[in-house]
């Protein structure tokens, strides 16, 4: 019973008791344990990131009306390993000329960037890796390793092609990591602390409210924000296969391709558990406090409903030209965030004291203003365009 | 030898190294990656201190924003990146006894502060909340604030009217 | 977990270890047949035309900056965002002006035309 209620403190002082019985120091059988933890953590991941393959692979056969993978196994469940194995397979070509180190180099620290995200998700109220105060700009941290390993990707290739995506890539990812900051900014806002442990706390004890509630327009922008980083359609004009050929990707073959791959969506799942802690409460849910497992449940469920959200507006929505990509960020939606964040403190702090139900409708209602005022400037915006291009036709018509 | 002196040996050891490599390498790209590695090593000295946030705004400005940054105008200025000319000049002992005097007097100086043992300060409290309240608040730091943004304004305008001018 | 720096150090390396150990693995069991025409640069289907360098567009090096200076901001909102619960209504009012001013510096580059894509 006191496993369900607190499984990791039940699990360390079992190892310790083992590991201090057989006359190991403290402080080694701690380190032991911690990198048991460790890599049985990341293997889990891994073995999550082979499943998402075939997640991915379903749900875009039923997107497009079709099956499928259903061969191999019961609902081709077993189908990312033989797709693991053939890459495993297959040879490693360098191309010449290639930048040996970055070339190498780029793979590993690509999927790296992603996996250091998990050490400060929490998991359940009582299942985390580490309860580090500064998580969200950890995330912002792991996200710049990223875009430094496309630009190595990109350079090593030696190829030209690769470089121009390499770049196109990179000025994608940090034009859209300026909104994806602010949007982290509200939560911060909301909760008043950069933990994520805290953040989904304050969601979930003592009548908390999840934040997508108080601030869906920032959910909103996080979202979308979050697709731009992920370089996932309809932003992934880098990679078009028709365009320019899949992009910094090019010279890579076999496993190093593998782990551009998987660790792209890896990326995508874990921002949709970025989402799920930030917004939608985490591991919030009913008896969720009680046991923790039942937390972590529920955490991977909204996870996976984020990343089904994602792949949704992937399979739907057409690719965006560069130019368009570059002026709507920069001229709408950081504009918007900021425009956000300033209503979301202001109204967050001059709301601080009043009961739960008026604070949600305060900011609810700030939010749907926001809104309202956005869609009526972009609206004028549009009426003075057309009139112009009216005025300009009958201009050259006389 | 106590496990922070262990990794504050390794880190150093890894500073130094990748600053020597950043200006002696030929590539200028690898001198650019070379620098990411040193930026990284300070990250790495900052949470051994304790200084968290500090040690995650170093990897988010300096390696996320600056190195990409100096990587940019590397490849957009130069068509072809290896240096070829020669890596010292005729005056190099000169240098090297300044650099070296200069060395021993900053230990000499250092070593004479009154706190200058290799142990880090005990902190009190949280660290963080202590930082962002003393930013804020009017006795504190709050003009310094203020004026940070016209000092970013300023680059912002300055750049934006080179890049113009040409 | 006594420091949490120690435990994330070491999620770090074993993080960049197991792609590590995923690519040592494809480097025991993959066939190696390295040949001239496998080796060369791919230029869609052809021989590579020209020099291997690209005219670099000065427009990256634009967005970069402007990712730099509101990158640089956003780092120094972080703490005024955490002390908002704590703090009187005055302080938010300060961060407003924060924002404000360097969103003055955002219309700027904007009527300048930085942040078109040429």
């Amino acid at each position: 019973m006191e496993f369900l209620s607190d499984p990791i403190k039940v699990i360390y002082e079992w190892l310790m008791l083992t590991f201090t019985g057989w006359s190991w120091a403290g402080w080694v059988s701690s380190l032991v344990i911690n990198l048991l933890a460790i890599v049985g953590f990341i293997s889990a991941i891994m073995v999550l990131d082979i499943l998402l393959v075939w997640v991915e692979r379903k749900v875009v056969a039923r997107f497009q009306d079709r099956l499928g993978p259903n061969r191999v196994g019961p609902f081709g469940i077993f189908q990312p390993f033989p797709d693991i194995i053939k890459l495993i397979l297959k040879e490693d070509i360098t191309p010449e000329g290639a930048d040996r180190v970055p070339f190498n180099l780029a793979p590993i620290l690509s999927l790296g960037s992603v996996l250091f995200l998990w050490a400060v998700v929490p998991l359940a109220s009582r299942i985390y890796g580490v309860d580090l105060n500064v998580a969200l700009l950890y995330l912002v941290a792991a996200g710049s390793i990223g875009t430094l390993s496309i630009i190595m990707a990109g350079w090593a290739s030696n190829n030209k092609y690769a470089l121009l995506g390499a770049y196109r890539m990179v000025a994608n990812m940090i034009s859209y990591e300026i909104p994806m900051v602010v949007a982290l900014l509200i939560p911060t806002v909301l909760a008043g602390s950069m933990s994520l442990k805290t953040i989904t706390e304050a969601q979930s004890t003592n009548g908390g409210v999840w934040f997508v509630l108080v601030s869906p327009l920032g959910a909103l922008i996080f979202l979308i924000a979050a697709i731009a980083e992920l370089g996932r359609s309809p932003f992934d004009l880098n990679e078009g296969e028709s365009e320019i050929v899949s992009g910094y990707h090019i010279e890579y073959s076999g496993m190093k391709f593998g782990l551009f791959y998987a660790g792209e969506l890896l990326h995508a799942f874990t921002f949709g558990g970025f989402v799920a802690a930030l917004f939608f409460g985490g591991w919030h849910g009913p008896w969720a406090e009680q046991y923790p497992l039942l937390g972590a449940f529920y955490f991977v469920a909204k996870a996976m409903f984020g990343y089904w959200v994602i792949m949704w507006v992937k399979y739907t929505v057409p690719r965006i030209r560069i130019d368009h990509m570059l002026a709507f960020n920069w001229k709408f939606l950081t504009p918007l965030a900021f425009a956000l964040l300033m209503v979301t403190a202001v109204v967050h702090r001059v709301l601080l004291d009043v009961p739960t139900w008026l604070y949600v409708a305060g900011m609810f209602l700030s939010n749907v203003i926001l809104v309202w005022i956005t869609v009526e400037v972009l609206r004028a915006q549009a009426r003075r365009e057309r009139e112009a291009k009216a005025s300009a036709q009958l201009a050259a018509a006389d | 030898m106590t496990a922070e002196q262990i990794i504050f040996f390794l880190t150093g050891a890894l500073i130094l190294v990748s600053a020597l490599m950043v200006v002696t390498t030929r590539n200028l790209v690898h001198a650019a990656l070379w620098l990411v590695s040193t930026l990284f090593g300070v990250a790495v000295l900052f949470a051994s201190l304790d200084a968290t946030f500090l040690a995650v705004v170093q990897v988010v400005v300096y390696i996320g924003a600056i190195a990409i940054l100096f990587i940019f105008a590397v490849m957009l200025t130069r068509r072809n990146l290896l240096d070829k000319v020669p890596q010292t000049n005729a005056g190099w002992p000169w240098a090297a006894l300044v650099a070296i005097s200069a060395f021993a007097g900053l230990v000499f100086l250092v070593g004479q502060m009154p706190n200058a043992g290799a142990q880090k300060n005990v902190v009190f409290g949280d660290p963080l909340m202590a930082l962002s309240m003393a930013l804020v608040s009017p006795d504190a730091y709050v003009l310094a604030f203020e004026v940070a943004s016209i000092m970013l304004l300023a680059a912002l305008v300055g750049a934006v009217y080179i890049a113009n001018r040409k | 977990m006594e420091n949490p720096w120690v435990y994330l150090g070491l999620f770090l390396i074993v993080g960049l270890l197991i792609p590590v150990a995923a690519i040592v693995m494809s480097a025991i069991l993959a066939p190696r047949k390295p040949n001239p025409i496998k080796m060369s640069t791919y230029e869609c289907g052809m021989e590579t035309v020209g020099d291997n360098w690209i005219q670099f567009k000065a427009q990256y090096y634009v967005f970069a900056l402007a990712f730099l200076i509101f990158d640089v901001e956003t780092v120094f909102l972080f703490p005024w965002a955490m002390s908002l619960n704590v703090m009187p209504l005055f302080v938010a009012v300060e961060g407003v002006i924060f924002i404000l001013i360097l969103l003055a510096g955002l219309y700027y580059i904007w009527q300048k035309g930085m942040l078109d894509w040429v």
